[in-house]
């Protein structure tokens, strides 16, 4: 599928306003269903991820977006029209029933089919742009369901520093995006295991 | 825009064709290193410097023929691309934000509008009020870690990145005497002498570099580099004075100054490089850097020029 001409529009924007600077690891990922797991910091997050991309893979990446965030109005053809995005539900801290978390997650599957990649932001949330929180657990009931993906974390840097939570008014920084090696799940391992490793390897493309 | 290059006068015209010969040598010397040298990462890097070297002579030749407003758009924009270099590097905290944001967009747009429309005040905003703006700007945003640090750091970029910068368009709108208008051929005087006198430095000290001036610093700079570049610089300055108002052993003094001063830019530049451990400010040229790593120089020869061209040839 082609990507909506307003989208290559924002990307090329996002680069210029960011200066964006995307460095990959010696083994690049495979051009196949993928994962790309990032940190959270910015609105520009995912805008920035996505220009990042090479041309070919952007086209058959998805991002996938908060539902309640994004549901209407300019947001909404913002997400959905433009950026193609995958809405789900998502889930306060306050006990999560389980059969809604399953709803959303065959939701993203469904979504994802055997084409699509995603672009998930698994703290859940916007932080301070200064620690990683921890994992929520839709990365992990993703991998069961579909175990063959492949996961590539991706650190951004500066971007909470361009428009931080609570701000509106934009400072330009130059950004960089470290993409690491691809990694997958391993069968069989436990969830909270599982989860710290991938946020350790998220981690550990900080620059600094 | 046909009609513009051709209103321009002989002597502007000399000097372009006199760069577009240059870059036509150093690419054959490239390209002739290239293909009988084996590959090595200088080559490669050379190669690249030289390329880009094209496309700056391109940018800076076609704004010198859009006129003043074409140089005062480019200047704008390097400053506004140095400053993010700058505030990119050093570190700022979230109370910083508002601070950053009339930096960029206030404070760095009306130093061009000034100088667009000729107010002296140009001579003042940054250095004035923009210097007690900003320390009451943070104070309100009420964190006071590290305070006089970070209003320090912001006035001091904008004083390199903006200030200092600005005034090589600035050049555009001084009055000479003897019938000298206001000319692109002061700005192209200063900018010929200060980059070739990087790129000789860099040159010399490739080859015949030994003595380290502040290995601290820069384990590049060496007394044999700075010496053969400045003179060679000061030569040069003194063999283009018909592109200036100045005799030519004023040209030579001031290109000798020139020379002094791209040197102390390039070495406080890397000072602070050093100190954040990093090799440049930005990627955005190739195989040079960033915009600062190019423009240090210039940045701290244009207000010294500036001003001392005003006191001996000003009106």
């Amino acid at each position: 599928m082609n990507a909506h001409p307003l989208a290559g529009l924002i990307a090329g924007g996002a680069r210029f306003v960011t200066g964006v600077n995307a460095s990959w690891k010696e083994h690049r990922p495979e051009d196949r269903q993928t994962v790309f797991f990032a940190n959270h910091s910015s609105h520009l997050d995912f805008a920035v991820l996505w220009a990042s991309l090479p041309s070919h893979v952007r086209r058959t990446t998805r991002p996938v977006a908060a539902q309640d965030y994004w549901e209407s109005g300019v947001r909404r053809w913002v997400a959905v029209d433009v950026f193609n995005a995958i809405l789900v539900p998502r889930h306060g801290s306050a006990a999560p029933s389980s059969q809604r978390a399953a709803e959303t997650i065959d939701r993203i599957a469904e979504d994802m089919g055997d084409a699509f990649s995603i672009i998930i932001f698994p703290e859940g949330t916007r932080g301070d742009g200064e620690e990683v929180a921890a994992f929520k657990s839709g990365l992990y009931h993703l991998c069961q369901r579909k175990p063959d993906l492949q996961l590539v974390p991706v650190y951004m840097e500066n971007l909470n520093r361009i428009l931080p939570k609570g701000q509106f008014l934009p400072v330009p920084f130059i950004c960089r995006v470290n993409f690491g090696e691809p990694a997958a799940y391993a069968p069989g391992e436990d969830k909270a295991a599982f989860l710290e490793r991938m946020r350790d390897a998220l981690c550990a493309l900080r620059s600094q | 825009m046909i009609a513009r290059v051709a209103s321009m006068d002989h002597a502007l015209l000399l000097a372009c064709g006199g760069i577009l010969v240059l870059l036509a040598i150093a690419t054959a010397i490239g390209q002739v290193l290239r293909v009988t040298k084996p590959p090595s990462a200088t080559i490669v890097n050379l190669n690249q410097r030289i390329y880009a070297w094209w496309i700056m002579c391109l940018v800076f030749g076609l704004t010198l023929v859009v006129g003043p407003t074409g140089s005062l758009v480019l200047f704008g924009l390097l400053s506004f691309l140095a400053l993010r270099e700058y505030v990119t590097l050093i570190k700022t905290r979230r109370a910083d934000h508002h601070t950053l944001f009339w930096t960029f967009f206030a404070f760095t747009p009306l130093q061009y509008f000034l100088l667009g429309i000729k107010w002296t005040g140009f001579f003042i905003v940054i250095p004035v009020y923009a210097f007690l703006f900003i320390p009451a700007m943070m104070a309100l945003a009420g964190d006071t870690t590290a305070f006089l640090e970070r209003a320090a750091k912001i006035q001091w970029g904008l004083m390199i990145c903006v200030y200092c910068m600005s005034y090589a368009p600035a050049l555009l709108t001084l009055q000479i005497h003897h019938g000298f208008g206001p000319d692109a051929k002061l700005l192209l005087f200063l900018v010929i002498v200060c980059q070739l006198n990087d790129v000789l430095q860099y040159v010399y000290g490739k080859l015949f570099g030994k003595r380290k001036i502040a290995p601290n610093v820069s384990p590049n700079k060496t007394w044999e580099g700075f010496i053969g570049g400045a003179l060679t610089a000061t030569a040069i300055g003194a063999g283009i004075w018909w592109l200036t108002p100045f005799s030519p052993p004023g040209a030579a003094a001031l290109a000798f100054m020139i020379a002094l001063l791209g040197f102390a830019g390039g070495l406080v530049m890397s000072a602070i490089k050093r100190d954040r451990g990093v090799k440049d400010f930005g990627n955005l040229i190739q195989g040079h850097g960033g915009i600062l790593d190019r423009m240090d120089s210039v940045i701290f020869a244009a207000p010294v020029f500036y001003h001392v061209v005003r006191f001996f040839y000003g009106l």
